[in-house]
């Protein structure tokens, strides 16, 4: 068994996750099927593309229950990102009206367009720690870091306590989320370069 | 805040790095991937390639060095040239590219963009803007580097790519493209102040100044250019620490541990 499996349900770049964490120091392999998750040691949960989907396809993939039994019950680690992040918000407004994981009070919706603020946020942003928000895995956002960022939805609606990163985008981007095992990501750490490198070795080295 | 973006543009043809100079007169200088793992730890913030490759037969080439590069590269790859469906789109996400950008395909049929931004989201789904000037103030869309018309105005052309779901625009002036004499800055300034999302220039940087003017005057996003870099005459960190003295707000390079 490899140190990490990344769910493998048809909506995320695998190709490139899977070669960042290796890079990083890591095997991963990709889930054959929800059974992979419930040994897994840690779990990557990928996403690009349209929210509501992506949840579907984890739905037919059977995947829901076993995240919830891997991460939710036995505590297994999980790295969230982009759409995989945004899965874990109870409603998402993407496309019609979905409902998510729900792993986290909030939606999923819209960046809104504003002067100086195009949207998709794309492009590399730096993110801090917000005061009162949750603790992100030891050695992440110790200071200040850009990431690269590629979106056009985001949570809102979020409990402050579990907001670990913030980007400044004409108005506050929830960029980083932490909730029990589960660390999730709106930027792509996979993209992200030596820092993204960085993020992934921390993530790999949580005890949690 | 949101930096602006510096993007070096690899032209690949069956599988070699080539820059064109009004897209003739081709020199051959290198391998892709080794291009660009140099560009990635130089701290370029994304890469462009563009397959100018002329036929469909050699169409797996390009899948090859992207799925090359993004095993070596951890830095955002976006690939144009040839994208005519939305499984060659597939193909290359697969392959490892972040986004693809449609250039003629939207031209003969626009509506192919919003079937791409729907099935794969915007933020992958980029369009080339070739335009050029016709008369003082207005642009026209011209395809075939530049050779054929297609009498759509630049503007209308990119307001509407962009309601379509294009999540960026790669807007190339083709009456400066290889001319070395600066962006097409009142083009990049009328398109990029018309539409919500995020404008690259492209066509035309000689020197430094040129990238800090397609921001400052031209209101671009992100800046491409090929050749100042290719040829080794400016490095990704002189033009960020140039255009950062200017005043434009820019990501720092940082050192490869």
């Amino acid at each position: 068994m490899s140190d990490l499996i990344i769910v493998d349900y048809g909506a995320g770049n695998i190709a490139s996750v899977k070669q960042a964490v290796w890079r990083a120091g890591w095997d991963a392999d990709l889930s054959r099927g929800p059974e992979d998750l419930l040994q897994a040691d840690r779990i990557l949960l990928p996403g690009v593309g349209a929210a509501g989907t992506a949840m579907d396809r984890l739905r037919a993939g059977g995947y829901v229950e076993a995240l919830n039994e891997a991460v939710r019950k036995r505590g297994a680690p999980m790295l969230c990102i982009c759409v995989g992040m945004q899965l874990l918000a109870e409603e998402l407004h993407e496309y019609g009206v979905h409902q998510g994981l729900g792993w986290v009070a909030g939606k999923v919706t819209r960046l809104e367009e504003k002067p100086g603020r195009r949207v998709p946020h794309m492009g590399w942003n730096k993110v801090h720690k917000p005061a009162g928000g949750a603790a992100p895995p030891p050695g992440i956002l110790d200071r200040d870091t850009f990431y690269y960022f590629a979106h056009s939805y985001e949570m809102s609606g979020l409990d402050p306590a579990v907001i670990a990163g913030e980007a400044e985008y004409e108005g506050l981007v929830p960029a980083a989320i932490r909730t029990e095992t589960v660390f999730a990501t709106q930027f792509h750490p996979e993209k992200s370069q030596v820092e993204g490198e960085k993020l992934i070795a921390h993530f790999m080295r949580w005890k949690v | 805040m949101l930096k602006i973006r510096l993007i070096p543009c690899l032209d690949v043809k069956e599988g070699r790095v080539v820059k064109g100079v009004n897209f003739v007169d081709l020199v051959d200088a290198g391998d892709p991937v080794e291009q660009a793992r140099f560009y990635d730890a130089a701290g370029a913030d994304e890469l462009t390639f563009l397959d100018i490759t002329a036929s469909s037969d050699n169409r797996a080439t390009i899948l090859d060095v992207v799925s090359r590069t993004a095993a070596e590269c951890f830095m955002p790859l976006t690939v144009g040239g040839g994208v005519r469906a939305v499984e060659d789109i597939r193909r290359l996400l697969l392959a490892g590219a972040d986004k693809v950008s449609i250039n003629t395909a939207a031209i003969h049929r626009p509506e192919f963009v919003q079937e791409a931004a729907e099935k794969f989201g915007s933020q992958c789904i980029v369009v080339a803007v070739d335009a050029k000037q016709v008369s003082p103030g207005r642009w026209e869309i011209f395809t075939h580097g530049g050779r054929n018309p297609t009498g759509l105005e630049a503007v209308a052309w990119a307001q509407r790519m962009a309601a379509y779901g294009a999540g960026e625009l790669l807007l190339t002036s083709m009456d400066r493209d290889g001319t070395k004499s600066g962006f097409d800055l009142a083009l990049t300034r009328a398109v990029s102040d018309a539409v919500p999302v995020p404008v690259i220039a492209s066509g035309g940087v000689g020197t430094l100044d040129h990238l800090v003017d397609g921001v400052r005057q031209g209101h671009a996003a992100a800046v491409l250019a090929a050749s100042i870099f290719h040829f080794g005459t400016f490095t990704i960190g002189q033009a960020k620490a140039h255009m950062a003295a200017a005043g434009i707000p820019m990501r720092p390079v940082v050192e490869a541990v």
